[in-house]
């Protein structure tokens, strides 16, 4: 019985640590995510009178990110948050800056946003492509082969 | 994920883009129209857009926008144009006819503007729709 026990608790930890392994990586996509969303809010509101253009910014949310999953512990005191994966993703949003005002107070600049927003389409696309390699590398070890 | 919410959103927008075009082309149809009162006279119309509020965005530090909808459509307040036509079968007493006050350049540039944020809209749901097919490709890393 007790055997199985301490069995349980080591494939329970191994799992957790799974999940921190890709956590980074999945919060990486959602906050990438959460911008286009944001950008295509824009592009939508393009004509809306004033409606003014948000945005993501994204350093700051991941640095939230990190030390929220615990992986910047700059002190031996500092508590490791493991198994917190999965929480819900809190962006740090900001006003866009307009280059140009507009009478109709919007501030949507459409070539900006056009712009931003084939940015981050391919920046998910990278964030996509390190999940990925995580993945096949871990199904590697996991084979071992 | 919620790529499909970027889809939704841009939705919003080609849908109110679409009512936009439409008011758009009825403008342009009635713009010769003339009528015998100032009251009866077509007067252009426009779409007022407004962004959709999203609760479930809310619980982020501030509150998001969503998509977009049209509000009401108001009348164009530019006085009609009033023409002396005696012989018309619509003349007053005075002998004038009102027409409409639409003004046909203006609706074509307001045409095409609304065609270029349809577009873009088209694009946004283009990219997140390859994006997706791209994310269920994550099983076979």
């Amino acid at each position: 019985m007790l055997w199985a026990k301490a069995r349980t608790t080591i494939e329970l930890k191994s799992m957790f640590r799974i999940d921190q392994y890709f956590a980074p990586n999945q919060q990486a996509l959602q906050l990438r995510n959460t911008r286009m969303e944001l950008i295509s809010q824009n592009i939508a509101n393009a004509a809306t009178p004033n409606y003014r253009a948000r945005d993501i910014d994204f350093s700051a949310s991941m640095t939230a990110a990190n030390q929220k999953f615990g992986m910047s512990l700059t002190q031996s005191k500092h508590i490791d948050a493991i198994g917190s994966a999965g929480a819900s993703t809190e962006a740090t949003l900001v006003y866009r800056v307009p280059l140009n005002p507009s009478l109709d107070n919007n501030t949507v600049e459409i070539g900006v946003e056009q712009a931003k927003f084939g940015r981050a389409a391919a920046e998910y696309q990278a964030s996509l492509q390190f999940l990925e390699n995580r993945i096949s590398s871990m199904r590697k070890a996991l084979r071992g082969e | 994920m919620s790529l499909d919410r970027i889809m939704d959103i841009a939705g919003s927008g080609l849908n109110a883009q679409l009512v936009r075009m439409n008011t758009t082309a009825s403008n342009i149809a009635n713009s010769g129209v003339v009528s015998g009162s100032a009251a009866e006279a077509f007067r252009g119309k426009r779409p007022v857009f407004q962004t959709i509020l999203d609760q479930t965005m809310s619980q982020a530090n501030s509150q998001a926008n969503g998509g977009v909808r049209v509000d009401r459509i108001i009348d164009d307040k530019r006085p009609l144009k009033e023409i002396y036509n005696p012989s018309h079968p619509l003349a007053s007493e005075s002998g004038y006819v009102w027409g409409s006050n639409v003004n046909e350049v203006e609706e074509m540039i307001d045409m095409l503007d609304s065609s270029r944020g349809y577009q873009n809209n088209v694009e946004v749901i283009k990219t997140a729709k390859d994006l997706m097919l791209r994310t269920l490709e994550i099983s076979k890393a």
